[in-house]
């Protein structure tokens, strides 16, 4: 049995050139992997434990979600989207929901935005607390991965008495919530802030000035703000180069500019740095849970929608600012029951084309890192 | 803007706005130059997306989307083309590095070839892979039963 597809990418790589009086070394690395997060295959090119160069191929996790949404309705497709960034479902959800909801010209009423909002941000964590243990535990630190899954199972606790479901979590409806916020719901949340927020101090004890971690992350895997931009890269990524850039100020979806918060921001473009912004985004996400906790409003939580939703002829761009980046939606409507077409705009596929850049020059052992510090999700990458 | 962009060239490109969000349709020929004074002038130095819509029905099958930012207005802009089955368009990749994957994956879905791209293979589907899976006439049950059969040794996938 011949496999065209993990012999062809070898092929072209014949060792012709020496470098250090070595020959160049190609391995293949995943696609069954432990630090690839998924089933994600890099073949690297290496002089030595120095990475000349790498090739990603993906797709190993293609299910033709977008081929999917033209064959269903806009009411059917919108659990499949939490399927994506399945550590991230809710914000895949809000994404689409708002999308649609452009598109019909209806918003959903303020206390589901609210609810949307805490559930989102909610989930912004807990996508950085797997990040963060996962990242470490690739580079060699294990505890952190004890300590994040812990504190995390909180969060999914909360998802699990809202909607009862804990990752693919379908919470929204085009139009605004299925459920009303159970009773004890903001008790729960207002706990779960005042519990977590020692812990992420506990997070940064363990790592922030570890002389390993520091060797591990600082000045590697360097990107500029330029380079980010001329590749697409988008969030934490993105800010730790530092651009200031953040869709939930730039272009302000659901409610986020009812609320106070900072855009955090690194310098140097490594992975130290990318750590750094993300704790700090965990931190700006509990002041915006905090607020929206004690603001959320009376009144109804689903706008007036069509039980049969057929969008008027036309299409739209909406994005959100996923954990991972720019998450967006691109929707044709041709007036039917189904869209006509539905791309998503993946932050974990964009992000992943820039892992060459950061790599080369590299060691091979950070690769490891860098991986991680891009914070890639397959199921998003290869939809 | 755009009235700018609609003096210099007329006719060949048509700026639309639906839902509140600037569009603008341009003639094929046009592509490059108006890509490269949206990127250079206008500021316009972040890609966001490139992808493709077919219409089977049409003469020319394929819309080309390109959805762009420009960090420095906070502005988002989408540029429309017409192709016909066939034909193919200029790339993006000397203006934008995040066209190469993009580029790609509108190749491996609808099967548009990008002029100038550097490495134009599939991305999400194997090499050896028949037909585009996100052509309308291509059905959601379908498969290239050749490549399962001789890559994956069993009769169908479904």
């Amino acid at each position: 049995m011949t496999d065209s597809r993990s012999l062809s990418p070898l092929d072209l790589e014949t060792p012709d050139q020496t470098f250090l009086d070595a020959n160049e070394l190609v391995i293949n690395m995943g696609p069954q992997h432990p630090a690839t997060h998924g089933v994600l295959r890099v073949i690297l090119r290496l002089d030595g434990e120095k990475v000349m160069g790498l090739e990603c191929v993906i797709g190993y996790l293609h299910r033709g979600v977008e081929k999917i949404a033209e064959n269903r309705t806009y009411t059917m497709f919108n659990p499949y989207v939490d399927r994506m960034d399945y550590v991230a479902a809710v914000s895949n959800a809000l994404g689409y929901c708002e999308a649609v909801e452009k598109l019909l010209s209806v918003e959903a009423p303020p206390r589901a935005q609210y609810i949307r909002v805490i559930l989102t941000e909610l989930n912004r964590m807990a996508s950085h607390q797997l990040w963060l243990g996962t990242h470490a535990l690739d580079i060699g630190a294990i505890t952190p991965l004890f300590y994040t899954f812990r504190d995390r199972e909180e969060i999914l606790k909360i998802f699990e008495k809202y909607c009862g479901a804990r990752l693919t979590t379908h919470a929204f409806r085009i139009g605004g919530l299925q459920y009303e916020a159970y009773e004890g719901f903001e008790k729960d949340v207002k706990n779960f802030v005042s519990f977590v927020k020692p812990k992420i101090d506990e997070y940064e004890e363990l790592l922030t000035t570890n002389r390993i971690w520091l060797e591990r992350t600082k000045g590697v895997g360097v990107i500029s703000g330029k380079d980010c931009i001329a590749l697409g890269v988008t969030g934490p990524v993105l800010r730790a180069s530092g651009v200031q850039w953040d869709l939930r100020k730039a272009q302000p979806y659901a409610n986020y500019k009812n609320f106070d918060f900072e855009i955090p921001t690194g310098q140097n473009g490594d992975t130290y740095d990318r750590y750094v912004v993300r704790m700090a985004e965990m931190r700006q996400s509990l002041r915006i849970i905090e607020q929206a906790v004690e603001g959320i409003p009376e009144g109804p939580i689903m706008a007036k929608v069509p039980k049969v939703m057929k969008p008027p002829v036309g299409e739209v761009y909406h994005s959100i600012e996923a954990p991972k980046g720019e998450l967006g939606y691109f929707i044709v409507s041709d007036g039917s029951t189904q869209p006509y077409r539905v791309r998503v705009r993946p932050p974990s596929f964009v992000n992943l084309q820039a892992l060459e850049l950061m790599c080369r020059g590299q060691l091979v052992a950070d690769v490891i890192a860098v991986i991680g510090t891009l914070d890639i999700v397959l199921g998003e990458v290869d939809r | 803007m755009i009235a700018k962009l609609k003096r210099s060239y007329g006719s060949g490109i048509e700026p639309l706005m639906h839902l509140g969000q600037n569009y603008m349709v341009v003639d094929r020929s046009l592509i490059p130059e108006i890509l490269q004074v949206l990127r250079d002038e206008e500021q316009f130095d972040y890609c966001v997306d490139i992808t493709a819509v077919h219409y089977p029905k049409r003469e020319k099958q394929f819309d080309v989307v390109w959805v762009l930012y420009s960090f420095a207005q906070n502005a988002r802009v989408r540029v429309k083309t017409q192709i016909a089955e066939g034909e193919s368009i200029a790339s993006s990749v000397p203006l934008w590095a995040t066209a190469n994957w993009l580029e790609r994956e509108v190749y491996d879905m609808f099967g548009i070839k990008f002029d100038g791209h550097p490495d134009l293979k599939r991305i999400l589907l194997p090499d050896g892979w028949k037909g585009f899976p996100l052509r309308k006439d291509y059905g959601i049950l379908q498969q290239d039963n050749e490549w399962v059969q001789i890559n994956l040794g069993i009769e169908s996938g479904q």
